[in-house]
Parts: structure tokens; sequence; C-alpha cells
């Protein structure tokens, strides 16, 4: 009874993605609303700013390094938490 | 706890293996500037050659070696290396992680100040995921007695 | 962007998933989820999006199957239901 109620739950979850996906713009165009704010400054200026040919490093550590400084933050504090979890003290 | 067995094939194939995984491990960090990759990916997979030393071999001595102090010392270092850097780019006149302040220090341009500068962070976060997966790892299979049977082999 | 080599995967990812939370031993379920996140990343790689595709290598099928290879090992390899 339980796995039937979850297997409709993940088949409903499935329809709703289902029906989103309707209204994402195609793969790969390049004049959606997302494409058009930063990413033509990034395509064009990132090599010459930062001496980096690949984009994605570029913007991962260079002009978004605050958010790769807490998500190395945030992995410090998972193995902070899983010593305070599982760890036995010296007897 | 895993029990220390003899398999020839197991320790002969980790024995090969462990130094390329190295090498991949840091060809990831040092060219996520040309192709896929950085500190994360080389981290995990800095990591997974360590972790491979354990199932293999024996794991009293990879404690010996991987002591939980010079683990977490480690962990923290990294997030340390990364947070000094954007540190030193405010106490150098720019702002917090602007690299391209630190020209003023290394005897490159401002452009290349930016390539170096992102060259050491991934640095740091290898350091901070390789130590961070290891220590959860053995923490996971020792049940979080990692420090207790090193203290053992050191009397 | 191929559409029936992305459905295909799509598929082996979904029946990896699926069979995941089916069977009864923990070790099939971990080796299994390893198998979707290997199929995960071959459908990022063939979308284009390569270093997402890495990290799901590097992360998913490799560090975070050996972690709970780990958490199996010192509990029970047998679910309740």
């Amino acid at each position: 009874m339980k796995k039937l109620l979850g297997i409709a739950l993940a088949i409903a979850a499935l329809l709703v993605l289902l029906y989103g996906i309707e209204d994402l713009p195609p793969w790969g165009v390049s004049d959606q609303p997302a494409s058009l704010h930063v990413s033509p400054r990034y395509i064009e200026k990132s090599l010459a700013e930062t001496g980096v040919p690949n984009m994605v490093t570029a913007v991962l550590a260079d002009y978004r390094g605050c958010d790769t400084l807490f998500e190395t933050a945030v992995i410090f504090t998972a193995g902070i938490a899983v010593l305070m979890l599982l760890r036995r003290a010296m007897p | 706890m895993i029990q220390h067995q003899e398999d020839i094939i197991i320790q002969t194939v980790c024995r090969i293996l462990i130094p390329f995984m190295q090498v991949y491990g840091l060809y990831v960090l040092a060219h996520g500037h040309g192709s896929p990759g950085g500190g994360f990916q080389g981290g995990c997979i800095f990591a997974a050659s360590f972790i491979l030393m354990p199932i293999a071999f024996d794991l009293a001595a990879f404690k010996k070696r991987f002591a939980e102090k010079r683990i977490i010392l480690l962990c923290s270092l990294g997030v340390f290396i990364y947070a000094g850097i954007g540190w030193l780019c405010l106490l150098l006149g720019g702002n917090f992680l602007d690299y391209g302040e630190l020209s003023a220090i290394l005897p490159v341009d401002p452009v290349m100040a930016r390539y170096y500068g992102i060259a050491i962070i991934e640095t740091g976060v290898q350091i901070t995921v390789m130590a961070v997966m290891v220590s959860i790892f053995i923490n996971l299979i020792t049940g979080g007695r990692h420090k207790e049977e090193t203290q053992e082999n050191y009397d | 962007m191929i559409l029936p080599l992305d459905l295909i995967l799509l598929g082996f990812a979904l029946i990896a998933a699926v069979t995941a939370t089916w069977v009864k031993d923990l070790l099939s379920a971990v080796v299994l989820l390893g198998a979707f996140s290997f199929f995960m990343c071959l459908i990022w790689t063939e979308m284009g999006a390569v270093d997402v595709a890495f990290t799901e290598a590097a992360v998913g099928a490799g560090v975070s199957t050996t972690f709970f290879v780990a958490a199996v090992y010192n509990t029970t390899r047998r679910t309740k239901d």
C-alpha cells in the first residue's frame, strides 16, 4: 500500500515536470532570456580579462569567486559534521 | 573494520594504479584552466586514490599515515588558502577575491595575476576536498574510531 | 543533442533508478545508484555540459559509492521492507 502510494506520487511529480518542460526554451537556443543578461560579457571578455581559456573555470573561480569560496566552506562543514556525528572520544 | 587479507590481485592492481590516479588528479587540477576540471574533481580523484590504499592494504598503517590531527589540519588549510587569498587582495587595495591586485606581489601583469590567483585557490579547493573525503571515509569505515588504534600503534 | 541517444540513456537511467528502489540487497542498490550516476554523466556529456559530467563521474559514481559501501559494510546488508 505504501509502495503504491509512493509510485503514484512519483508519477504525479513526473507529470507536473513534463507539463513544466513545455515552457522551457529549446535546447541550445542562444537568444533565450537566461543567455542575454551576463553571458555575452563572459563569452567575449573572459579570456582577455582573466587569461583563462576555459570559460567555466573563469566564471566559477573569478567572477563567482565568493560562491566557490562558500561551496568549499560547505564541504568543510560537511566533514566537520561527519566528525561530530561519528567520532568516538578517547576512552 | 576491514580485515587484512592477502589478495595478490587486488594488491598488485592497486600498487600499479594508485600512482597513475594521483598523477591524473594533479593533472585535472593543473589543467583545469584549459579543459574541464578543477579543484573539486581533482580532489575527488586524489581522495579516491587514497581510499584505495586501506581497501587493498592494511588499515592500521593507513590510519597511522593519515593521523586525525593531520587530516583535520588539511581540511581547514584549503579553506584558509582560499579565504587568505581573498583577504590578501583586500589588503592590497582591491575588492574581496579580486585577483588582479596580486600583481603587486607577483612579478606578472594583472591579467596573468588573475590566472595564477585562480590556480592558487583551486589548489586550496583540492586540498580541502581531498582531506574531507578521506576523513569521512576513515570515520565511516572505522565507526568513528579514527584516533584510538592509531594511538595504540604509537604505544 | 541527438534525441534517440538521449532517450535511450534516459531509459537506462530510469531503469537503474527504479531497480535501485526495488532490490532487497542494499549493496546491489548502491551499485545501481552508481550506475544511475554514470548514466546521468553520459547524458550530460552528450548534452555538452562536460564540467558537470566530470563532477558527476568523480563524486556521484566514484566517491559517494565508496561511502555507501562503507556504510553498508558497517551496518546491515538486508532491508526490512
